[in-house]
């Protein structure tokens, strides 16, 4: 479903993504980590296509299509989701309407007719049942006054009201206590089919004990540098990422 | 997304997306440019007004005269008044035709298909149930609908023109009680040249049926409009009254100077709704309407009660400050504004709330929405009186900011003369940050779509206020004035 080759993007003119390489097929499940300032967020928002982010080389194709030149909201309506690590609040703009806009937009771009508010509602219910999300908080301005873990929650549930082909959940586990970790987790393992795939960004082994990978990869200096199975995870776990940091330049000074 | 455009610079685009900016060809009856005495008699013979009319149009002329001399223009504004050219401006445009008009079959069809085309039917059959519309074209009012049925209850709605003649004694009583003819200079002005206007007159304890409204058109090049709106709520009446404008896209600016006066009467309550769209201008702040108005009501008796709901979307400049005296005790007034400027626009506006009875309340939402190069001041001041006891305002005043270059101000002015008054004054500002419009565009909201769910939420409390109708098309206004200002 997601081929991308060679990635070069920059962020004010600074490169940041040097030549990454990641293929993703329905039905798998990657894990992206590595050290603060690797380029995990750059790699999220590349895909999801923020504007600040400048692809200067390489491509990034989804179902054989080149996105590179799609809008943000087209690449959405594509079926990419990422869920935000630092999810932003938009006051007077409430939850469920957002979610309703959300919805009747990305199924416009699909040519879909509009959700029915009853079809709407059943999903709604059904959803935030799943994810164990008070009614009250729905009914609020879009994350205004959200804990950390209630805005990362929104996020989960606004990737199961979407239904996404391919979801990117960049550091969804931080800022999530024990019991919110499990709630959130147990989601995404529902949300999991063979037609969809999720890359899950986050530096601790933790959230992966809940969400099995395929594939772990590691994101060094913007590129992937190692890419393994779970295991390569609980490597990680111990060794920590200092060892990156003896690995031969050619590795991760390629441009 | 074009990949080269490094950051998605919420900035301010070029077309001014106005739809209203038709001409309408038709036959008119124009008096030649230019302002004086002459001027004023002329008018008042065209309209064929009684002598004490004519009278007070000539001192609120001279009184004109002399601000123009001794103050000059006033300046006290945020932004440079440009100067304007009394001599320049033809006082009195009417489309040729039948004048004195009893049934629509009289209407000009020219003029009929040009108020279709602004959305406004003026067949009774095809209109919007329930709203009676008072259209004003240029300087005269050309139909007034559901006349009759208005008529069976007592509620008298015409031309103030008609008024003049039909209702002379009430018009006597109230011209001029709430905006004397030397409240300001634009104010003179109109006492001495307005030409036409609406009237409604609610009898004792009448719920008025229907929204009444009234359409202003400004046609004519050169000209300005100064229409006078006298709205009188007897005791224990309800009234709901509406005003829409638009004006053709030219280049030259043009001045609108109304004057609107409310009058409530003990535990009546009039509630008043603007949805502004005169031609803004173009981008480069070219053209447009300045829009130089003054509005107030007074809530004459116990327990009377006065709303004020404005969305101001047009005009090159917008001035204007609808207020309320509040001399009845126990009296409440309420002020809901939207206020949007763009491209070169100038917003000015807020109100004065004046508690001069006891146990008096007011309300004061004000939300500014500034894009492009807009610049949005709010304005205000609550004045209690020494009598005012236990006056009450709360004043909320925000500011929402869409791109770098534009500007929001806030000007609010407190004069309390008795201890047990009791004001709170709460204002922010926001900005639409980039974030959040890419947030939006990852859940696959558009760019515009984006910004018009932040702008409706928030401006959700104001638009509220406005009678159902005309919410919707309001909501549809702010989508549309904004198209275009983010990019
Ligand atoms: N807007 C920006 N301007 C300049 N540098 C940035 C910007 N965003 C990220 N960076 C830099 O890019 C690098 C990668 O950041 P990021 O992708 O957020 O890392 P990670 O998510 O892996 O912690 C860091 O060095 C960071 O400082
Ligand atoms: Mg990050």
């Amino acid at each position: 479903m997601l081929q991308i080759r060679g990635l070069h993007a920059a962020v004010n003119d600074k490169e940041i993504l040097k030549g990454l390489d990641l293929v993703v097929k329905p039905g798998e499940v990657h894990a992206i980590m590595g050290p603060n300032g690797s380029g995990k967020s750059t790699t999220a928002s590349v895909l999801a296509g923020n504007p600040g982010y400048i692809v200067t080389k390489g491509d990034i194709r989804f179902y054989d299509k080149d996105i590179v030149a799609l809008k943000p909201e087209e690449r959405a309506g594509e079926g990419i989701f990422m869920a935000f690590q630092y999810p932003v609040e938009i006051p007077g703009v409430s939850n469920i309407n957002f979610l309703r806009t959300a919805i009747g937009e990305t199924r416009a771009y699909k040519g879909l007719p509009p959700i029915e508010t009853r079809e709407f509602v059943r999903m709604f219910r059904e959803k935030q049942h799943l994810l164990q999300f008070s009614k009250e908080l729905a009914e609020r301005s879009l994350n205004e006054g959200f804990s950390g873990g209630e805005k990362k929650r929104n996020e989960i549930l606004q990737l199961a009201m979407l239904e996404p082909r391919l979801a990117i959940l960049d550091e969804t586990d931080s800022g999530l206590d024990i019991d919110a970790l499990r709630i959130v987790s147990n989601g995404v393992n529902k949300l999991r089919s063979s037609a969809n795939a999720f890359v899950l960004i986050t530096h601790y082994q933790r959230l992966l004990e809940h969400i099995e990978p395929d594939f772990v990869h590691v994101l060094y200096k913007g590129r992937i540098v190692r890419s393994g199975t779970k295991e390569l995870a609980s490597e990680l776990e111990i060794k920590g990422y200092d060892w990156l940091n003896d690995l031969p330049a050619a590795l991760t000074d390629q441009n | 997304m074009d990949t080269s455009n490094a950051n998605n610079t919420l900035h301010s685009v070029i077309e001014s997306n106005y739809q209203y900016g038709f001409v309408t060809d038709i036959e008119m009856d124009v008096l030649p440019r230019g302002l004086s005495v002459e001027t004023v008699i002329a008018i008042s013979e065209k309209k064929n007004e009684p002598e004490w009319l004519l009278k007070w149009r000539l001192t609120a002329y001279r009184h004109f005269l002399r601000l123009l001399e001794t103050q000059g223009m006033p300046e006290w504004q945020n932004f440079d008044l440009p100067a304007i050219d009394f001599q320049a401006i033809s006082y009195y445009a009417a489309p040729k035709g039948k004048p004195v008009l009893n049934s629509l079959d009289d209407v000009e069809p020219e003029l009929i298909a040009t108020f279709e085309k602004l959305g406004i039917s003026l067949t009774e059959q095809k209109m919007l149930s329930g709203v009676a519309v008072d259209a004003v074209f240029d300087s005269v009012s050309v139909a007034t609908t559901f006349r009759k049925e208005l008529n069976k209850l007592g509620i008298i709605f015409c031309s103030f023109s008609e008024a003049v003649k039909e209702h002379g004694d009430m018009v006597k009583k109230y011209l001029g009680s709430v905006v004397p003819a030397t409240d300001n200079i634009f104010a003179a002005l109109n006492a001495a040249v307005s030409s036409d206007g609406s009237f409604a007159y609610i009898p004792k304890g009448v719920h008025c049926p229907m929204e009444l409204s009234t359409y202003f058109r400004i046609n004519a090049g050169n000209s300005g409009q100064f229409e006078r709106t006298l709205v009188i709520a007897d005791e224990g009446s309800y009234v709901s009254y509406l005003e829409g404008c638009t004006a053709p896209q030219r280049d030259e600016n043009q001045l609108h100077a109304a004057v609107v006066e409310l009058i409530a009467l003990k535990d009546a309550e009039i509630k008043y709704s603007t949805v502004q769209n005169w031609y803004p201008g173009d981008k480069d702040g070219k053209g447009g309407i300045y829009n130089f108005v003054t509005k107030r009501g007074i809530c004459k008796g116990d327990g009377a009660k006065i709303s004020w709901t404005q969305v101001e979307t047009g005009s090159a400049i917008t001035w204007k400050y609808p207020s309320v005296i509040l001399k009845g005790d126990g009296s409440s007034a309420e002020f809901y504004s939207i206020a949007i400027t763009k491209n070169k626009q100038v917003a000015d506006t807020g109100t004065k709330m004046i508690h001069l009875g006891k146990n008096t309340k007011s309300r004061i939402i004000s939300k500014g929405i500034s894009a492009g190069e807009g610049q949005n001041s709010y304005r205000g001041l609550v004045h209690a009186g020494t009598n005012a006891i236990n006056a009450r305002n709360f004043t909320q005043c925000d500011s929402l900011l869409i791109g770098g270059t534009c500007g929001a101000h806030t000007f609010p002015y407190i004069e309390a003369k008795n201890k047990s008054v009791q004001i709170e004054h709460e204002a922010t500002t926001t900005r639409i940050g980039e974030d959040q419009i890419f947030y939006l565009n990852q859940r696959g909201i558009n760019t515009e779509k984006a910004v018009a769910l932040i702008v409706n939420g928030y401006a959700k409390e104001v638009l509220n206020n406005l009678p159902m109708e005309f919410a919707v098309e309001a909501q549809k206004l702010l989508a549309i004035s904004l198209e275009g200002s983010v990019g």
